[in-house]
C-alpha cells in the first residue's frame, strides 16, 4: 500500500529461486537450525561447571549460592546460546520451557522429599502393637505404645464431620446448579467462597465459644467434629458444583421431555451422572479436613486412652498425637522415642489420605458411566 | 390419540428479548410440518415451545396461545410435566442417558417419572418401541448393554424409541439428522414416515431437501437482521412452498439466493 503524494513503492521483486542464501546450513525453507538434542545438557554442564569455578575462585561457604549461580548462568547462557543459533523464536521457546520445567521441580521436589521423609522415618515404627496399642502409661523414655486411640479419634470425628458437612454440601451445590439464580444464589456463592478461606482456627474458635464457653463444656470430640464440618461444607460445595456442571444441559432436556418432573431428573438422572465425580470431590473435601489440627487443640484436646465416645471426654486425633510426641521431646535425653512415634503417626495419617483417595478412585471408576 | 395444534399470535422472550414475534400456525393430526429458515430464525424456539421447553431456560416466557386439541398448553393451572406428557421430543444430538442401558434408555420415561410397571409389561413397551423405531433387529441381543455403547444414528433411534415410548400424541423433532451420515438420515426419515401414521410430527430441519421428501406442510421462519425478532413468513403445502411460494423472501431461500 502506498500513501497518496508518495511516490510509489516499487514492486516487490519475486523472490529467487532458493540458494541456500538466507540460512548457511539450511537446505529448505521449511526445515530451521536446531540446538542438537544433547544441548540443554552440555549447557547445564557448563552452568554447573563455572558455578564450581566460580565457588573455588571466591571460596564461597555452603551450597546455596554456588546452586543458584549455576541456574542462572544456566537459564542466561542457554536461552543466549539458542538464540544466536535458533532465532528468536526458538530461544523464547527454550527459556518459557526452561522456566517451566523449574517450577515443576520446584514442586515436586519437596513434595517427594516429604513423602521419603517421613515413609522413611515413620515405617521404622510399625508394627502390629503401634496400631493395637494407646499411649496410656507410657512415658516418652519408654519404648512400645501405639496410636490406636488417634486412629480411633481421627476416624470418628472424620466421619462424623463428613455425615454433617457432605449432605450439606451436595444439596447447596444441587442448589446452586438447579435451582439457584438471582441475588440469593450469588450470595450464598459468595459466602461459601469466603468460607474457603477462613483460617482452621477461626472455626475452632467459633465452635469453642458458642459451644464450649457458651455452654460451659469440657472439650469433646463432637465440637472438633462441628468444626471440621464447617471446613469441608465450602470445599463439599465448591467441588460438587463442578461435578454437577459438567452433567450437560441435553441430559436434563431430554428427561424434562419425557414428562419427568425437575425433582426426579435431579435425583434419577443428575446425580447418577455425575455420581462418579460427587464421590471424587467428597473424598477431596474429607483429605481436606483429615490433617486438621488447630480447632482439635481447643475443642478436642488430647488424651492417652482410647476414648469411643465423641460426646464425652477429651479425644485423641493423630495430628494431636503427632504434636503431643513431638512436644514431649523437649527435655528428654531420650527423644528418639517420641520422635519416632510423632513419625509413625504422621505416615499413618499420610496413608490414611492416600487409601482413601486409592478408594475414591476405585469406587468412581465403578460408577463411571460406560460405553461399553 | 394425535393431536392437533393451533399457535396463535405467539410472542417467545428470552428474557426481554423478543425472540419470535407473532408466529400463527394450525397443524392437523397425523401430519408432518417441517419449520425452515436460517439459523436465528427462531424455528427451533417456536419447537420448543409446543411442550414447554422452552421455559427450562432461565429468562425464556412466552405470550399468546399454544393450542392442543383445543386446549390451551399456556393456560392457568397446567402442568408443564404434563404438557410434555403428551407432546415429546427428539433432540438435535443424540443424547441416551449415559448411566443406563438400552433397555432401561427406552423405559426410562415411566422408570423416571416412577411409573411403576410389571416386567412384562415394560419388556412389551420396550420392544414396541424399539420395532417403532425400527432399532430392535439391531439391539434385541443386547439390551443390557450402555446406550452410549451405539453408533449416531443408533443412538437417535433409540431416543426416538424412547420419546414414543411414552405414547404422546405429538412428536416433536429438532434437526434430529443433522449429525447423521447419510444412510442413517435415510433410516431416520422411513422412521418418520411410518411414525405419521400414528403421531403428529413437528420437525425442525434445515436440510430443504428432508424438509421437501418428508413433510406435508413446510413453515419458512425468518429474521430481518441479527437482534430483529424472528418470524413465520410463509406458512403452506410442502409442495407449494418448494415450487410456487407466495413470499419472494421463501423463494429466495430455497433457491439459495440467500442464508
Amino acid at each position: 500500500m502506498s500513501e497518496p503524494g508518495l511516490p510509489t513503492a516499487p514492486t516487490v521483486t519475486p523472490p529467487a529461486p532458493f540458494s541456500g542464501r538466507r540460512r548457511a546450513v539450511s537446505t529448505s525453507a521449511l526445515v530451521g537450525v536446531r540446538l542438537p538434542s544433547w544441548a540443554p545438557y552440555a549447557a547445564g554442564a557448563g552452568a554447573i561447571g563455572v558455578a564450581l569455578g566460580l565457588k573455588a575462585l571466591f571460596g564461597w561457604e555452603g551450597w546455596g549460592t554456588s546452586f543458584w549461580t549455576a541456574a542462572v548462568l544456566f537459564v542466561i547462557g542457554f536461552t543466549a546460546w539458542s538464540f544466536s543459533v535458533e532465532g528468536r523464536r526458538r530461544a523464547k521457546d527454550r527459556f518459557a520451557s526452561t522456566l517451566i520445567y523449574a517450577s515443576f521441580v520446584a514442586a515436586v521436589v519437596p513434595l517427594l522429599l516429604i513423602l521419603f521423609y517421613i515413609g522413611v522415618q515413620g515405617f521404622s515404627v510399625f508394627s502390629w502393637d503401634f496400631f493395637t496399642a494407646d499411649m496410656a502409661g507410657v512415658t516418652s523414655r519408654q519404648e512400645g505404645g501405639g496410636l490406636y486411640h488417634a486412629l480411633i479419634g481421627t476416624l470418628e470425628l472424620v466421619l462424623i464431620a463428613s455425615v454433617i458437612a457432605l449432605p450439606i454440601g451436595i444439596f447447596t451445590a444441587i442448589y446452586l446448579v438447579e435451582y439457584g439464580r438471582g441475588t440469593f444464589a450469588r450470595a450464598v456463592t459468595f459466602f461459601v467462597d469466603v468460607m474457603t478461606g477462613v483460617p482452621s482456627i477461626v472455626a475452632g474458635l467459633f465452635i469453642y465459644t458458642f459451644l464450649l464457653l457458651g455452654f460451659g463444656m469440657r472439650p469433646f470430640g463432637f465440637a472438633g467434629a462441628l468444626a471440621l464440618a464447617i471446613l469441608m461444607i465450602p470445599v463439599a460445595v465448591r467441588s460438587s458444583e463442578e461435578m454437577l456442571k459438567l452433567v450437560p444441559r441435553e441430559l436434563r432436556e431430554s428427561s424434562y421431555a419425557l414428562g419427568v418432573p425437575k425433582w426426579r431428573t435431579i435425583l434419577k438422572v443428575v446425580l447418577p451422572t455425575a455420581m462418579s465425580g460427587l464421590i471424587t470431590s467428597s473424598l477431596l473435601a474429607i483429605a481436606r479436613i483429615t490433617g486438621e489440627t488447630a480447632p482439635l487443640i481447643l475443642l478436642v484436646g488430647y488424651t492417652t486412652r482410647v476414648n469411643y465416645n465423641p460426646f464425652s471426654g477429651d479425644m485423641a486425633t493423630l495430628p494431636m498425637m503427632v504434636w503431643d510426641q513431638i512436644g514431649k521431646r523437649a527435655g528428654t535425653t531420650s527423644s528418639d522415642l517420641t520422635t519416632a512415634r510423632a513419625w509413625g503417626a504422621a505416615l499413618t495419617l499420610v496413608l490414611l489420605v492416600l487409601i482413601l483417595n486409592i478408594g475414591a478412585r476405585l469406587l468412581a471408576r465403578l460408577f463411571r458411566p460406560k460405553a461399553q | 390419540m394425535a393431536k392437533r395444534i393451533d399457535v396463535d399470535d405467539l410472542n417467545v422472550y428470552y428474557g426481554s428479548f423478543l425472540a419470535v414475534e407473532g408466529a400463527s400456525i394450525n397443524i392437523a393430526p397425523l401430519s408432518v410440518t417441517a419449520f425452515i429458515g436460517p439459523s436465528g430464525c427462531g424455528k427451533s424456539t417456536v419447537l420448543r415451545t409446543l411442550n414447554r421447553m422452552h421455559e427450562v431456560i432461565p429468562g425464556g416466557r412466552v405470550s399468546g396461545q399454544v393450542l392442543l386439541d383445543g386446549e390451551d398448553l399456556y393456560g392457568p393451572g397446567v402442568d408443564p410435566v404434563n404438557v410434555r406428557r403428551t407432546v415429546g421430543m427428539v433432540f438435535q444430538k443424540a443424547n441416551p442417558f449415559p448411566t443406563m442401558s438400552i433397555y432401561d434408555n427406552v423405559i426410562a420415561g415411566y422408570k423416571l417419572a416412577g411409573a411403576r410397571k410389571s416386567k412384562d409389561e415394560m419388556d412389551d413397551i420396550v420392544e414396541r418401541s424399539l420395532a417403532g423405531a425400527n432399532l430392535w433387529e439391531e439391539v434385541k441381543h443386547r439390551l443390557a448393554r450402555p446406550g452410549a455403547g451405539l453408533s449416531g444414528g443408533q443412538q437417535q433411534r433409540l431416543c426416538i424409541a424412547r420419546a414414543i415410548a411414552v405414547e404422546p400424541s405429538v412428536l416433536l423433532m429438532d434437526e434430529p439428522c443433522s449429525a447423521l451420515d447419510p444412510i442413517s438420515t435415510l433410516a431416520i426419515e422411513d422412521l418418520i414416515n411410518d411414525l405419521k401414521n400414528s403421531y403428529t410430527i413437528v420437525i425442525v430441519t434445515h436440510n430443504m431437501q428432508q424438509a421437501a421428501r418428508i413433510s406435508d406442510r413446510t413453515a419458512f421462519f425468518n429474521l430481518a437482521s441479527v437482534g430483529q425478532p424472528g418470524k413465520l413468513i410463509e406458512y403452506d403445502d410442502t409442495s407449494k412452498i418448494f415450487s410456487n411460494p407466495n413470499e419472494k423472501a421463501t423463494e429466495d431461500y430455497i433457491s439459495g439466493r440467500f442464508g
